[in-house]
């Protein structure tokens, strides 16, 4: 009876692409960062045996990260970025999703589409954009000088901090809205109500049972953009350019494109994975405890 | 004679008066709400349409508005998206890449997501972990693992155009799954139990019952995947061998870096279009296939629901 392997086997391509194309890559990158780099040629000399492994490349990149290595001040910025970016993110977000979920009425699927839009529209088109309006004589300018905000245009694009984070918040922010939308959009209308019978003000309302209830969606939509953002090195790239605003992710670029030492570039990036593998966890975990939370409210 | 009294029909406010109460009280809610769902959302667009309108400016500048023209589009001789090798090649190739990838990644995911949902049974489960991966993984991870198995394990590929697609198959793969399981949940078993109980085969129902039944899932992850491949920048760029295997993002970056002219803009455009139109079709195949089983006019709503990823 082949009833017992037609699903197995129908699984199995997805499976054998992603397991040769996936997780042999990622093996590929440990297999270089805990390899060795031949003297003469510099070239990455990979070891396939986990027990010859050789930590020295990864201990170099940790000790670069540490406080008072030559990579220290650009992780600290990079983090930095990525909370203050995740932040601006959810304060825009959030009231966006809400009034799409709760008040948008008859224009509830026109917003939708235009919420959703952005996300259809090239990343690389969208910073193009802001690059063409930040120019010198660029329409950012004009409109502050025009409106005496500005005496003399700014150099937006030569290493300012606040166009790198806005420039993340504008890439990633539409990412944020769509879950967050959905797990306000599920909220059932009648855990509200019978909050607001019971006396409970609307500020109070929202704050009780909307918020707790909208957890998974925040936490979803957070860990969707942040991973990415943390990864991120074309964004300041592109707006920027300076090494005053360079990001982790910069520095695994350079030593992949033009640098000499892709074994410290696989190091790093073990090490970016290795982060970014604990912040996932620790979203799991709470996102696990969320669930478990509001099956209780469901239960009362 | 009795008179019957009049409703009373209370007139609408008008949107002077509405305007009026606004000022009055620019914070009672959900005014604040509207305003910032509105504001963010001329935020997310304008800037984009202000790019569309310097693709077409008639001057070299992209800040400066000095008339209407094509030149950027085909009219000028040598910097033209038609004239210039360079862009017309990111063109070309870009959708080469989606292209091949919704022939590649949408077969596979399908069957991964039938797969995945219905086998029971030892290795199921990892294979569930397994399928999430890409979908949370930053793409630069992603590229440098790529880049280094292609010069390290896989030494028979070199980069370029097939180290692409293969990179774009795997990183898509996962959206097609999430999109058709979705809806193979939404669907409930009872479809392909009827058939069974009418004597079809499992494979049999498959063809004849769930597969059509899918096919609003298939259509949408196919435009997902389009628009997905057609965006990536960073799988791109570390599997080009340069040249003629550059993207049309991969371009963009590269000459925003530069200075730019508006046929980079004129590009973008015309990828931004492509996208929005496949996607369009999509939506509307998608809408054609699923009426009668939605709620009126919710179309939007439930199409954009068939993308939550989390």
């Amino acid at each position: 009876m082949y009833r017992r392997w037609l699903w197995p086997a129908s699984a199995l391509p997805g499976v054998l692409w992603l397991v040769l194309l996936f997780l042999v890559p990622f093996y590929a990158v440990l297999a270089v960062a805990l390899g060795t780099v031949d003297p003469i040629l510099f070239q990455p000399e990979p070891i396939w045996n986990p027990l010859e492994w050789n930590v020295g490349w990864l201990n170099e990149v940790l000790s670069r990260l540490a406080p008072g290595g030559i990579w220290f001040e650009v992780g600290i910025r990079t983090i930095v970025y990525v909370v203050i970016a995740l932040a601006l993110s959810l304060l825009i977000g959030y009231p966006v999703a809400y009034y799409t979920a709760r008040h948008a009425g008859r224009w509830k699927g026109l917003i939708l589409i235009l919420i959703i839009l952005p996300l259809w529209i090239s990343y690389m088109m969208r910073m193009l954009a802001w690059v063409n309006l930040l120019q010198e004589d660029g329409w950012v300018n004009e409109f502050l000088m025009f409106t005496h905000v500005l005496s003399e245009p700014q150099d937006w694009l030569g290493g300012s901090h606040l166009t790198v984070i806005l420039a993340l918040v504008y890439g990633y922010i539409p990412f944020l809205i769509l879950p967050l939308f959905a797990a306000l959009d599920r909220i059932d209308r009648s855990h509200l109500e019978a909050a607001r019978d019971l006396g409970a003000s609307p500020w109070r309302a929202f704050r009780r049972v909307t918020l707790p209830l909208s957890k998974t969606g925040i936490l979803g939509g957070a860990v969707l953009i942040t991973l990415p953002m943390f990864g991120d090195y074309y964004t300041p790239n592109i707006v920027s350019g300076a090494p005053s605003t360079s990001m982790i992710g910069n520095q695994i670029d350079l030593y992949f494109h033009g640098g000499p030492q892709p074994t410290i570039g696989a190091a790093l990036t073990i090490v970016l994975a290795a982060f970014l593998t604990i912040l996932m966890l620790y979203y799991m975990r709470t996102i696990h405890r969320a669930q478990r939370e509001a099956g209780t409210v469901g239960a009362l | 004679m009795t008179t019957v009294a009049e409703p009373r029909v209370r007139p609408q406010p008008s949107t002077l008066t509405r305007l009026r109460g606004w000022l009055r009280n620019p914070w009672g809610k959900p005014r604040a709400l509207v305003v910032v769902t509105w504001v963010y959302i001329l935020w997310s667009i304008v800037p984009v349409l202000i790019a569309v309108q310097f693709s077409f400016n008639a001057t070299r500048s992209r800040t400066v508005w000095d008339g209407f023209s094509d030149r950027w589009y085909w009219g000028d001789p040598v910097d033209s998206v038609l004239h210039d090798p360079a862009l017309s090649n990111a063109l070309a190739q870009s959708f080469k890449l989606a292209i091949a990838d919704v022939l590649i990644a949408v077969p596979i995911g399908v069957l991964l997501a039938l797969g995945l949902a219905r086998w029971r049974g030892r290795g199921s489960g990892t294979a569930n972990f397994i399928m999430l991966f890409p979908l949370v993984t930053p793409e630069i991870v992603m590229g440098v693992s790529l880049l280094l198995v292609f010069s390290h394990v896989f030494t028979f590929i070199e980069t370029g155009t097939t180290a692409q697609i293969l990179g774009h198959v795997t990183f898509s793969i996962s959206f097609v799954v999430v999109i058709v399981r979705a809806r193979l949940f939404s669907i409930g078993r009872q479809y392909e139990e009827a058939a069974a109980d009418l004597g079809a085969s499992p494979f049999r129902a498959l063809t004849r019952v769930l597969l059509p039944l899918l096919t609003p899932a298939i259509v949408a992850s196919a435009a997902v995947v389009f628009a997905i491949s057609a965006d990536d920048f960073v799988i791109s760029q570390w599997l080009s061998s340069g040249g003629p295997t550059d993207t049309v993002p991969v371009q963009i970056y590269a000459a925003t870096r530069a200075a730019p002219l508006p046929s980079v803009n004129a590009i973008a455009t015309i990828m931004m279009i492509s996208t929005l139109l496949i996607v369009t079709v999509g939506f509307l195949t998608w809408r054609f296939f699923t009426r009668g089983e939605r709620r009126a006019g919710k179309a939007a709503e439930d199409f954009g629901r068939a993308f939550d990823l989390t």
